[in-house]
């Protein structure tokens, strides 16, 4: 069975299963309960399952994480939000210093299955804060999981197989595709493994990575280029930590070129860990050096040039085209 | 040229006493006091005597291990005994203790085998001991951030519906004078608060964050923060383990019962180093080290015990030999521990497959054997 539901819709039923399924799993965050969230992801859940389930915390985002911990060790299944990208530094020596590091620092006695949501990327006109792509910090941490959901299907199921994971999982929302709709399948016998990559556009010429808000970006990019006569694979990466790194050595095994989207700058960024294990695997059948698009080396801009920022079609394909260049 | 932020002493003193809970001097004469009512037979007291002593053995030897090279590093507790065993030996057993990483005679009430605090020391494990199994989360390092996890424990605790029952537990969180001005710390006080979760904040001021005094940390007694979060707040004498028993145990009860979080401030003195990295002379005056050996916490007790014609020699005798019979085995033991192994890095990272880790374990792996028969790179 499959129906057409937003993107915080179809978060907001995969969380009302998954509290639905185990008692032990709870919702926690700032504005989560009589709000529903600042963008409704949690809408209607805490009238349904109570404020012990559905906790609306102090505006506090480590004691968010260190409390969650905490119910971790007692048993519980924490889902806690961060209200916004740039609102988790607060919370970074809770998730890097004790979150990702217990389940080694005790030999392995401790498991802590704590998700932490985190609406992420820009492209909403918002004030400065509220438009960062924060994962690379998550990414470079051993112990964590880090996945990024890009459509309503992936939000229903990875967020319920994210709360059924043992580790931690830091769960990244394309914030502004929240309110885009999409089928989802309720039924789990047709959902990929949370670890998975997924090829959502098939091609020949040139591999397109992205995962969350630019996935979309990078299928309108590969429609464009196929007017030109330029088949391109867009690989919705979904996991990146682990990285589903078969599927992308098979693609640009055979396309011999990529690019990279990511709305975080490119130094230091996700991408250059892509660009350098593709070279590793992929380095006979490569006709060009990957090439990545993203963020400048600045910080996030104020939102009347956020457009130029962002990687939009337009510096997609210019990247796409310069791979022929070499 | 006055500079503002440095004003010399606060207007109320930090070290003020008038309101120290006590029930033995450091002479050893027992007091009471009409809020903590103690009832302890002679063999109990007995009992707090001898834990003391082991505990100052033991950590007395592991001083010595990390001066010969066996461990890379010791927090010692010495000075502190009293706050530790005290407030340990008010535990029941479904009590979460979330420590520092000086809570060594808090682990001995709890019975993790020191050798397993010893290991963490000498590099080789990060905690070895089962958290659930011993009511004894693992040592925190990072100052303060246990005690958000002792306020989300307790969290789950409410939840469980068991407060008030016979499985009833509270948790209790260790933290130092230094650790009051983290985030976590207060943010801990607020979660506890507004929930009323039943946590006891355990507060060993020992005077010294390392180098800095209490006065670089506060400008009123720790114990009074407790007001301005909704909480009760006291000042034990933290060198007198009757009282810490007496203090904790009523904290704990009133948690156990719903009543929520007390924050209990140990006024004691760390006699030792911070670490034994540290040399505290320094930045403080032998005479203040002086000073606080007259209100020793094991000499009180001895006192008492003697005076009251309640342990004989033999008694004292027994307790020394079963101390240093302790601390022989420990030697022991931590120079048996073996090194762990290099493969064991990729061990209980994650509880589920993570491809990418086991990848390079494997080449990891592929490459220690490619010097079989050879010496090791």
């Amino acid at each position: 069975m499959s129906e057409k539901q937003t993107l915080n819709k179809s978060l907001n039923m995969g969380m009302r299963k998954a509290l639905e399924d185990d008692p032990k799993v709870l919702i926690m965050g700032e504005d989560v309960g009589r709000l529903g969230g600042v963008f409704r992801v949690t809408d209607g859940l805490q009238k349904d399952f109570g404020e012990e389930r559905v906790i609306d915390t102090p505006l506090a985002e480590s004691g968010i994480i260190g409390t969650a911990i905490g119910l971790a060790l007692r048993g519980y299944r924490p889902v806690c939000e961060i209200q916004f990208d740039g609102f988790v530094f607060p919370a970074v020596d809770q998730i890097i210093t004790q979150l990702a590091k217990m389940r080694m620092r005790s030999l392995g006695k401790v498991t802590l299955p704590v998700v932490i949501r985190i609406p992420c990327g820009g492209g909403i006109g918002a004030v400065e804060h509220h438009s960062e792509s924060p994962e690379a910090y998550f990414t470079h941490t051993a112990g964590l999981r880090v996945v990024a959901c890009s459509n309503p299907a992936d939000a229903y199921s990875m967020i319920q197989q994210s709360i059924r994971s043992d580790d931690p999982v830091i769960f990244f929302e394309p914030k502004r595709r929240y309110w885009e709709k999409a089928a989802i399948e309720v039924e789990e016998g047709g959902w990929t493994p949370l670890h998975s990559a997924r090829v959502v556009t098939p091609g020949e010429h040139v591999t397109v990575l992205a995962y969350g808000p630019s996935v979309k970006t990078c299928i309108e990019a590969a429609a464009a280029a196929s007017e030109e006569g330029r088949s391109l694979e867009v690989i919705d990466l979904r996991s990146l930590n682990p990285l589903d790194i078969g599927t992308v050595v098979a693609s640009v095994n055979r396309t011999g070129r990529c690019v990279v989207v990511h709305e975080a700058p490119v130094f230091s960024g996700y991408g250059a860990e892509l660009a350098a294990r593709i070279t590793e695997k992929c380095f006979y059948r490569l006709e060009a050096p990957v090439l990545r698009v993203g963020g400048f080396s600045t910080p996030y801009p104020p939102s009347r040039v956020e457009e130029h920022y962002l990687p939009d079609l337009d510096r997609i394909l210019d990247a796409v085209d310069q791979t022929f260049g070499w | 040229m006055t500079i503002d932020s440095v004003r010399g002493a606060p207007d109320t003193p930090v070290h003020a006493e008038p309101e120290l809970v006590q029930l033995l001097t450091p002479e050893g004469e027992r007091v009471e006091h009409p809020d903590y009512p103690l009832d302890l037979t002679t063999e109990e007291i007995r009992g707090l005597y001898r834990d003391l002593v082991i505990v100052r053995r033991i950590d007395r030897e592991a001083v010595a291990l990390t001066r010969q090279g066996e461990l890379g590093l010791w927090a010692s507790l010495l000075g502190q005994e009293a706050a530790q065993i005290g407030s340990g030996r008010a535990l029941a057993e479904h009590d979460m203790v979330f420590p520092t990483y000086r809570e060594h005679a808090v682990a001995w009430c709890r019975n993790v085998e020191p050798v397993k605090l010893l290991g963490l020391f000498r590099g080789v494990h990060h905690g070895g001991w089962d958290p659930a199994e011993h009511g004894f989360h693992l040592y925190t390092i990072v100052i303060g951030s246990q005690t958000l996890h002792a306020a989300g424990y307790a969290m789950g605790i409410q939840r469980d519906g068991v407060l008030g029952t016979d499985s009833a537990g509270a948790t209790i969180a260790y933290f130092g004078d230094g650790a009051t001005s983290q985030g976590d710390v207060n943010e801990a006080f607020v979660f506890a608060s507004v929930f009323n979760a039943p946590v006891v904040f355990f507060c060993q001021n020992n005077q010294w964050a390392i180098s800095e005094p209490l006065e670089k940390q506060s400008r009123i007694p720790l114990f009074k923060r407790a007001q301005g979060f909704g909480f009760p707040g006291l000042r034990v004498d933290g060198n007198d383990v009757l009282a810490c028993l007496a203090v904790t145990r009523k904290a704990l009860e009133n948690a156990r019962t719903g009543q929520g979080p007390t924050l209990i401030e140990a006024f004691t003195y760390r006699m030792g180093a911070h670490t034994t990295n540290d040399d505290p002379m320094r930045y403080r005056l032998k005479s203040d080290e002086e000073a606080w050996k007259l209100k020793d916490p094991i000499e009180r007790v001895k006192a008492y015990l003697v005076r009251g014609d309640l342990a004989d020699v033999a008694f004292f005798e027994d307790v020394e030999a079963e101390a240093k019979r302790i601390a022989t085995d420990l030697r022991k033991a931590c120079l048996a521990l073996p090194d762990p192994t290099p493969l064991s890095i990729f061990e209980n990272v994650y509880a589920e497959d993570h491809p990418l880790m086991t990848e390079e374990q494997e080449r990891f792996a592929a490459y220690l054997e490619s010097f079989e028969g050879s010496a090791r790179p």
